[in-house]
């Protein structure tokens, strides 16, 4: 009997299902502050922690910069270790973010994205996590409840691989993924311990050897840290695959860092992370039943960006669209938009780009949507780069 | 130091301070006066570096390999034993 055979079917929220996971993931260390959506997780933690089938160490903090500064001393010590957050709260650890990347701190943290506030809301975008794009994570954007579970078991062996040696952040959606209930089949808890090794860190923080972490480099040396970091990032490119592929061995299952939906046969292809990737595949679907050729390319791995495989996606399309749900005032484009345009020129591709914002403060995108936003980007109406934010009250 | 050398997390030894010279972030030096000076070692226990030495029969002295310049010995010295001088 395969593993998968053996899976225990459950129904879980996307929250419930990273609990289950970093509880089977035989985590040291969780630090967290409580923020709507992502509050059932630690919830969950704690929960665990009381009955006693969690033997790691919940530490309650008064606010996310304390959470990921707890966790990334933590992590020095070469505990395993895990967050969770969303919108404010990620502006909150900022600053903790790029301390835990250039330390090379392996915190894997789920972000349960939120819009940001003012005003105040509760729903989804991307706006969180791509305000701290930059900030030298490994980044993920999972589609379903069953995908959540999967990549918060895959990010700790990705982040631990001694040649990434980076954070990482799993985002879905708040609410929309974050609370979705939905069918989930759990891997059993000694084929997860097996492939996530525990490799031995480099430096381990113990009173007995004091080290520091993150001294100061000063002009003469900054950019080399910086660099190797970068480098690190490219590695995980590699590693991920290989992680992929261990994780594909006993559960049966394999994402890829992008999911191609008819790429190949279709003149125009939708480019969407996110779960909202789901509804524009189930609109492609529909229409390519009535005969009309359209595609859809999932970006699950966003950072590091896999634009070799973007681009090798796009090369038969006549127009691409891509749809960020972020909003970057003043910017020629999305972030989405301005990664996947510098993939394709890179690879030579020329066709039109219409970059596309949808779903900002958990707007809804309907199937009947995705039917506008393929036809905005066909029948030639697109002949060259174009900028629009749909769905927004004129 | 090529990228490929630095050390993975700027992880280095602790209590490795009094290996790093720090006298090129000078603008100002400490000069000590000692006959003013009471050695009353307020300034060996202001100095947030390992700048001030402790010595047997003698008077403190300054390490100009460890001092910043900040000044602190001069603000908090009693007796106004040291006096911050431009570097030439």
């Amino acid at each position: 009997m395969t593993q998968l055979e053996m899976a225990k079917v459950v129904a879980l929220q996307g929250d419930e299902a990273v609990a289950e996971a970093v509880r089977q993931c035989d985590v040291d260390v969780v630090a967290a502050y409580p923020i709507t959506p992502q509050t059932i997780i630690v919830e969950k933690l704690a929960e665990f922690v009381a009955a006693g089938r969690f033997r790691g160490e919940f530490i309650p903090v008064e606010s996310e910069h304390s959470a990921l500064s707890a966790c990334l001393g933590a992590s020095a010590t070469g505990a395993r270790v895990f967050t969770a957050t969303s919108s404010q709260g990620l502006a909150y650890m900022h600053e903790m973010l790029y301390n835990t990347s250039g330390m090379r701190m392996p915190v894997v943290m789920a972000v349960a994205n939120r819009a940001l506030s003012a005003p105040l809301v509760l729903n989804a975008d991307h706006g969180d996590m791509m305000g701290s794009r930059d900030s030298g994570w490994i980044q993920i954007y999972a589609e379903n409840v069953e995908e959540i579970y999967d990549r918060t078991i895959q990010l700790f062996r990705l982040s631990e691989d001694p040649r990434v040696m980076l954070p990482s952040a799993l985002n879905f959606e708040g609410f929309i993924l974050s609370h979705d209930k939905e069918r989930v089949r759990l891997i059993d808890d000694e084929p997860i311990r097996k492939f996530l090794k525990r490799p031995a860190p480099k430096h381990r923080l113990d009173p007995k050897e004091p080290l520091t972490f993150g001294a100061i480099a000063n002009p003469d040396n900054y950019y080399e840290f910086r660099m190797q970091q970068a480098e690190a990032m490219k590695n995980a490119l590699t590693v991920f695959e290989q992680t992929e592929n261990e994780f594909e061995a006993f559960s049966g299952r394999r994402y890829g860092a992008v999911d191609a939906y008819n790429t190949d046969g279709a003149d125009r292809v939708a480019v969407i992370n996110g779960c909202a990737a789901g509804t524009m595949r189930a609109t492609a679907r529909a229409m390519n039943s009535t005969g009309e050729r359209v595609g859809v390319l999932a970006v699950k791995l966003y950072r590091p960006f896999p634009a070799g495989e973007v681009a090798s996606h796009l090369r038969r399309a006549k127009s691409v669209v891509t749809m960020d749900r972020s909003m970057s005032p003043g910017a020629p484009s999305g972030p989405i938009a301005e990664d996947v345009k510098s993939a394709m020129r890179s690879a030579g591709l020329n066709q039109p780009v219409m970059s596309l914002v949808y779903g900002i403060g958990g707007r809804d995108l309907s199937v009947e949507d995705g039917r506008k936003i393929f036809g905005l980007a066909g029948g030639g109406v697109l002949t060259c780069d174009a900028s629009v934010i749909y769905g927004v009250k004129g | 130091m090529s990228w490929k050398e630095v050390e993975e997390g700027a992880v280095v030894k602790g209590g490795t301070s009094s290996a790093y010279v720090v006298s090129g972030w000078r603008v100002k030096r400490p000069i000590i006066d000692e006959t003013k000076c009471t050695n009353c070692l307020i300034c060996w226990i202001y100095c947030p570096e390992p700048a001030i030495v402790r010595r047997e029969g003698a008077k403190v002295a300054i390490d100009y390999d460890h001092c910043k310049g900040c000044a602190i010995c001069e603000v908090e010295c009693p007796p106004k034993a040291i006096t911050m001088v431009m570097e030439p």
